[in-house]
Formats: C-alpha cells, structure tokens, sequence
C-alpha cells in the first residue's frame, strides 16, 4: 500500500513530509522505546508510535526511516513536528489507538518488520 | 578524517546529535549506506548511554581508509557488572530517561551488532570508555 492509503485507512493528518504520499509502503512496525526502534527497525519501514518527544525524530533519521505515525493524537510539541518538518521526515497522527492502528494496517496487507 | 564531539550531559534533547554529525561526514565521504547506518546506529546508543547514564562526556572519530574508529569516553559512575550489562532487557535507567523512551536495556547489544568490534572499559567510580570499530567493505584490515 501507498503512504497515501495508510493516511486514509487511519484518518490520519499528515504533519510532515507531503511529498512521500505516494511511495510504497511493505512493512510496518510499533514501538514506544527508542532502542527498539534502533534494534529492530530500518530503511524505508513505518513505525506507530506513542512516544512525541523530539527524540524520536532523531531515531528515525538514524534509522532511516520511511516515516512515524502518532497515536491516539496527542498533543505533539511543535519541536518535534519542527524538527521532522526539518529533515523532510514522513509524519502522520490518527486519534486511533496504538492497537486499532496497527489492526487496520495489517488487515489492509502491511506486514510486521519481523516478517520481511 | 579525525572528528571530535563534546556530548553536553544536561540536556537530553541535544543526545544524537554527535552521531548525526559523524552521519552526515561519513555521506559525504561517500561511504555506502549500510555501512554508515550501522555506524550511525552504534555510536548514537553509545552517545545516549553517556548522557543518560554518565552524564555526559566527549567521543572521537578517525575515519581511515580501513575503517571508522569512535571512542566515547566519560567520568560517569562505570559499570560494576559488564556481562550483565550486555544483557538484551538490563538497564538501571532513571524514571525520567524511561518517560523519554530510553531504559529497554537494548543499548548495549544492540552496539555489538552493528559493530565489527566493541570494547568496554568502566572502572566503577571513575568512567566508561565505549571503543567501536567499524570495518569498511572491501578493506582486508580485520578489527584489532
Ligand atoms: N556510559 C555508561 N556509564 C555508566 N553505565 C552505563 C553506561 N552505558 C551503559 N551503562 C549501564 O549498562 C546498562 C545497559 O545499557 P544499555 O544501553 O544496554 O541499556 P539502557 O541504556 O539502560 O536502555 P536502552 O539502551 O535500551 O535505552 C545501563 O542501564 C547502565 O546501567
Ligand atoms: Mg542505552
């Protein structure tokens, strides 16, 4: 599936990174800890997160992450949104919970990053 | 090419920023991507490991036609049990560094993946030093 469809599968705004809406998305993962990001995920993947801090940000560059979907719609610091903005990060926020998020995700055919 | 970065030990949202820095040289020095990925990777697990755990310190980088040396040095409290600490799930991390998304206990193994060598020195009381040797592909220099 396209970015594009993940952003209407999950109603989702994107805050960040308009110019990928259309690249091609296979795999999906969901982590709250930075080292799990780190660990277990790479290039070209999407990871659901809750966690808003600036930090994450950081993480997907040097991860090389496609891009980050926030959950349950938090409020997001403007740091944060500003600092993908910045780096041309991929950046989507759903009031959807984490669960619901990645249910609708993977019924629609994204696969988990273990299932490459 | 000889880097050096000061990783200021107050303010957690500066932590990365060393690595992304020594990111954005290896680019443009044309090193091919995997390989500036895991470099990427190990040095910024370090780098947050000396902010939150050592409250900072300094890390150096030699990139040689060989290979990319970092070397993360810091005055912190050292680590009392090293095995236990390369353990996936260990970590002492403080309440406030698990808010910021830190303290899975990752850390360190996950240095030692991307790394071709990684040494550990820690005297309890007096610091850690972090060595990590990333070797470039096609080099036929083996990690000391
Ligand atoms: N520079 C350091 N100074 C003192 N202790 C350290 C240092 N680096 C690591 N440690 C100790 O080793 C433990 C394991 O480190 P590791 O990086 O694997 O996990 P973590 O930092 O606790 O969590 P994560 O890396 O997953 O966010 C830490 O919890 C800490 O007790
Ligand atoms: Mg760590």
């Amino acid at each position: 599936m396209t970015v594009r469809d993940v952003a209407k599968l999950l109603e989702a705004e994107v805050l960040s990174g308009e110019d990928k809406l259309d690249i091609e998305v296979k795999h999906g993962g969901a982590a709250d800890m930075m080292s799990d990001i780190l660990a277990l995920c790479g290039p070209n993947q999407l990871v659901l997160t809750g966690y808003i801090h600036p930090q994450v940000i950081r993480t997907a560059l040097v991860t090389e992450l496609l891009g980050l979907v926030f959950v349950r719609c938090k409020n997001i610091p403007p740091e944060t949104i500003k600092m993908a903005r910045q780096h041309n990060i991929l950046m989507l926020q759903t009031r959807l919970f984490m669960f619901s998020s990645c249910g609708i995700l993977y019924a629609a055919g994204l696969r988990g990053v273990d299932e490459r | 090419m000889k880097l050096h970065f000061d990783v200021p030990g107050d303010d957690l949202s500066l932590a990365g920023k060393a690595s992304s820095e020594l990111k954005k040289a290896l680019g443009r020095l044309g090193i091919d991507p995997v390989t500036i990925k895991r470099t990427a990777v190990a040095m910024y697990e370090a780098e947050i490991n000396m902010v939150i755990h050592a409250h900072g310190g300094s890390a150096d980088a030699e990139i040689g036609p060989a290979g990319i040396d970092i070397r993360l040095q810091d005055s912190g409290p050292g680590i009392p049990d090293l095995d236990m600490a390369m353990q996936e799930g260990y970590s002492t991390a403080p309440e406030a560094a698990r808010e910021l998304g830190f303290g899975a206990g990752m850390g360190l193994p996950n240095m030692k993946r991307n790394a071709d060598d990684l040494r550990i020195e820690s005297t309890v009381g007096v610091g850690t030093t972090v060595t990590i040797r990333i070797t470039l592909p096609g080099s036929t220099t083996k990690a000391p």
